[in-house]
């Protein structure tokens, strides 16, 4: 599927493998009970690591060895499954994950913005959508009410800034 | 204030053909069903009537057999893809004195209006 | 009130475009009704059984005469011209055109209203008590930190996809007038003992299939913090909330599984973590900004007895008694606080037509009233009303039908739409509150204070739980039946009636609630309100008289 990362569309340089299958050369993307059951080998090995997470699986439950995975893919089971905002937010913040965070199966275009904030810079996309329809979900609104993830100034922020703003110049 | 039998009486009086008084029939005879939707765009209550949606249950069509009811809710699916109507569905309904009534009560208001503002009556012409 | 400013205004002019693409979306095809129906659930708009229905977002209850005109323009423009006030302080439309929603949505924000987070599994509308910044027992005015709730929580970017939907309220005094117990979570303002104001946060409370009285989760949280509080709670919900059975899937139900505290230590840990992140620190100054929107109107000083007031007390009888009804105590010397009953003797519940509205924002305007209120008990306020300008006011008010003098009596029912608009019903509940109302209305001063409320399925819109007499629709085998139940408050002293016995058909139940009433009127002590004496001599008196033979008899 095509993937949008940090705003345009990107080779996808994972593959994703299962359980029981063997690992190949390159990059590669492990659900959460094989890495527990294969901790060791995987991270022994050199090239890129990855770990996918149920929306009912924590980030916490990877600990630190979050930062020696070069993705997490937490997955939408169903849209209303909101899960994965908590957990992307709590990798971004308290986890202090700074590797790519990819948004997997069924999300709406409506959730893109949420799910940016949130801490999500990759996005697995339906065949023939846009970068210019990426780029609207996110900016539609203008302004945010609360603080998340993203470090985004508030309207509080900037009903701040322009009062500063009207000190000085006035 | 309304009773609901007053409800359905001053709506739903229509003359009422097509239904089989042969003896064997009888014996297999099902639950006759209606088919409705609501509009997409308007929301609007409306009933099949073969093949189109018509805003009067008066006119809509009986199915007095279970395959033909869902036959019909199948070409009523194309009218979802089409965007036309959301969620239709069948729904059971009796000859009682020569007229046809939903055995539901949600139904019979879903067709009459609420029974509390007799002043919104429902069209029944087609939509 | 508060006023929009231009972050405020873009903010939902952003939100009416946003929708418009929802709608051309859904209408392209490109969204399923599946997609779309959170989507539009997002914005207020039901699919109900006659036609779509809008519920616009009225916060924490106020209108200004501004507001109130415009919702009567929707209602003649878009509408069948009138409209519904809910349980919680909304306003709803029942025959909205899902092609005219982007359009009503443009009007609304026109006059800074919205229908944001009315419906969908998300922070609804935050409500307070509809007495705010009048009452005489008030701390602090609720509305100033409803205010900041309903900004923080708006178009949350990881709380918009709850396992379910989330109720919040906020009272500013001990006593309880928006049934805060009975919210997902509430804020109850308290002074500890150094003077300070901070916020007692109760959790788990709620009506619907399985009711819970909710529970103090942080007896006295710095107001500097409440939001930082606020958003931990949300996160322990979000993340764990149960996403299996829809039934289950409330705060509530959480609660009562771990305990509370098992619930408070996940917040508390949650709450450390964000506190220290500083990112939901509520400053005083901000707090202050957002204070200065709810500053009380110039009140004048005035003596706390109006000749003019008195005298027409003595020489209208009409206007006697419901000034004995439907004033409240006003903190303010020569003030009152009027409550404008929509609930006409044999009427329905809640409905004002455009006509009204209007009729009503022109009153505002003509006395500098400055707002009117919506409460959940489905009534308009007019919180700060000179003494001396009641009598001019009643006789608007009853140029316009709207002078009953039921607040809080047996006939000031609570109903929810019911089964005859409403796609989750299972009965009716309108007809049997009109019929309940005309039954006991010449009888409802010698009854006094009584609340009845009805639901017309489990979901509990009317908030029958906490009735004194609570009404349950149900369907048995295709039949309307009604199942009483007795003792519930949504006051301070919250508690959720117990079932009674059988349930009633729709033939039934008005007799059998005047009968309980009956019971009621022969046991009472001096001074005992319903709810009083049921607590006092519990239900069995209630059920033989509602269920026995000497019922017929004494008819």
């Amino acid at each position: 599927m095509p993937l949008i990362r940090n705003g345009a569309f990107t080779e996808d340089h994972f593959v994703s493998i299962a359980d029981d299958a063997p690992m190949p050369l390159n990059g590669t993307i492990v659900s959460l009970a094989r890495f527990q059951r294969d901790r060791e080998t995987l991270l022994a090995r050199n090239s890129p690591l990855g770990v996918r997470l149920k929306s009912s699986e924590s980030p916490e439950a990877l600990g630190e060895d979050v930062h020696r995975l070069a993705v997490i893919v937490l997955e939408f089971p169903i849209f209303r499954d909101g899960r994965p905002f908590s957990r992307a937010r709590l990798l971004r913040t308290r986890m202090s994950y700074k590797g790519e965070i990819r948004a997997v199966g069924h999300f709406l275009y409506d959730q893109l913005a949420f799910a940016v904030r949130t801490g999500f810079d990759s996005f697995e996309v339906p065949e023939g959508f846009t970068l210019a329809q990426f780029e609207r979900a996110l900016f539609e609104m203008s302004y945010v009410y609360q603080p998340s993830a993203d470090g985004r100034i508030t309207i509080r922020g900037l009903r701040t800034e322009a009062t500063v703003f009207h000190h000085h110049a006035g | 204030m309304l009773n609901l039998t007053i409800h359905i009486v001053r709506v739903l009086s229509i003359d009422f053909y097509g239904w089989d008084c042969d003896f064997l029939s009888m014996a297999k005879v099902q639950t006759p069903q209606m088919l409705t939707a609501n509009r997409l765009v308007t929301g609007e209550v409306v009933y099949w009537a073969r093949g189109i949606w018509i805003g009067s249950l008066t006119a809509a069509e009986v199915f007095a057999d279970g395959r033909q009811a869902e036959a019909a809710l199948d070409q009523a699916k194309l009218s979802v893809a089409d965007r036309t109507v959301v969620n239709p569905y069948l729904f059971p309904v009796r000859a009682e004195d020569g007229h046809i009534r939903p055995l539901e009560e949600r139904e019979i208001i879903r067709a009459a209006g609420p029974t509390v503002r007799s002043d919104l009556g429902r069209p029944t012409a087609h939509v | 009130m508060y006023r929009y400013d231009e972050f405020d205004a873009a903010f939902v002019r952003e939100r009416v475009e946003q929708f418009r693409y929802q709608v051309a979306r859904r209408l392209s095809g490109e969204l399923t009704e599946d997609e779309f129906k959170p989507l539009r659930l997002m914005n207020g708009l039901y699919l109900q059984l006659h036609a779509y229905m809008l519920r616009i977002a009225v916060p924490y209850g106020t209108l200004s005469p501004r507001q109130l005109r415009m919702l009567a323009t929707i209602a003649r423009k878009y509408d069948k011209g009138y409209g519904h006030f809910t349980t919680r302080q909304n306003i709803q439309f029942n025959w909205i055109k899902l092609g005219d929603v982007p359009d009503v949505l443009a009007d609304l924000a026109t006059v800074e209203m919205h229908a944001l987070q009315t419906s969908g599994n998300c922070i609804r509308n935050v409500t307070a008590d509809h007495f705010a910044g009048a009452a005489a027992d008030e701390i602090e005015d609720p509305r100033i930190l409803a205010e900041i709730i309903r900004q923080w929580s708006t178009l949350h970017p990881e709380f918009s996809y709850l396992p379910r939907k989330f109720k919040i309220a906020v009272s500013g005094s001990a006593q309880d007038r928006a049934a805060i117990r009975f919210h997902d979570m509430a804020v109850e303002i308290v002074k500890n003992e150094a003077g300070e104001i901070g916020c007692r946060v109760f959790v788990g409370g709620g009506m619907g299939r399985t009711p819970y009285v909710g529970q103090v989760i942080g007896e006295f949280v710095p107001r500097e913090d409440i939001l930082a509080f606020l958003e931990a709670v949300m996160r322990v919900y979000n993340e764990e909330g149960r996403r299996d059975n829809i039934y289950k899937a409330r705060i509530k139900i959480l609660v009562n599984a771990v305990g509370i505290e098992e619930m408070r230590a996940r917040v508390m840990r949650e709450f450390a973590e964000i506190k220290a992140g500083g990112t939901l620190q509520l400053p005083a100054d901000e707090v202050a900004r957002i204070a200065a929107y709810f500053a009380p109107p110039q009140f004048g000083t005035l003596p706390d007895a109006s000749s003019k007031f008195e005298a027409a007390r003595h020489a209208d009888p009409d206007f006697d008694l419901w000034a004995t009804r439907n004033l409240s105590r006003h903190r303010t010397p020569g003030y009152a606080i009027a409550t404008i009953s929509l609930k006409p003797i044999g009427g329905i519940p809640g409905d004002a037509t455009a006509e009204q509205m209007e009729a009503l924002a022109n009153l505002v305007d003509d006395f500098d009233l400055a707002e009117i209120r919506v409460s959940h008990e489905q009534n308009l306020v007019l919180p700060h009303v000179k003494k001396r300008d009641l009598p001019a006011i009643f006789a608007r008010l009853k140029s316009l039908g709207l002078c009953t003098p039921n607040a809080g009596l047996v006939t000031d029912i609570i109903a929810c739409p019911g089964l005859d608009y409403c796609d989750l019903a299972n009965a009716r509940s309108i007809p049997v509150a009109q019929r309940i109302s005309e039954r006991l209305a010449p009888r409802q001063e010698e009854i006094g204070e009584l609340k009845i409320k009805i639901s017309g399925c489990i979901n509990a819109c009317g908030h029958h739980h906490a009735g004194h007499i609570g009404i349950l629709g149900v369907d048995k085998k295709g039949v309307e039946f009604y199942q009483l139940q007795l003792g519930g408050s949504g006051a301070e002293d919250a508690s959720i009636g117990e079932i009674l016995g059988p349930a009633f058909s729709i033939d039934e139940i008005t007799d059998a609630v005047e009968r309980v009433v009956d019971a009621y009127l022969d046991t009472r002590k001096d001074g005992e309100r319903f709810l009083d004496t049921v607590r006092r001599i519990g239900l069995e008196p209630f059920k033989a008289r509602a269920y026995g033979e000497t019922a017929h008899a004494a008819h």
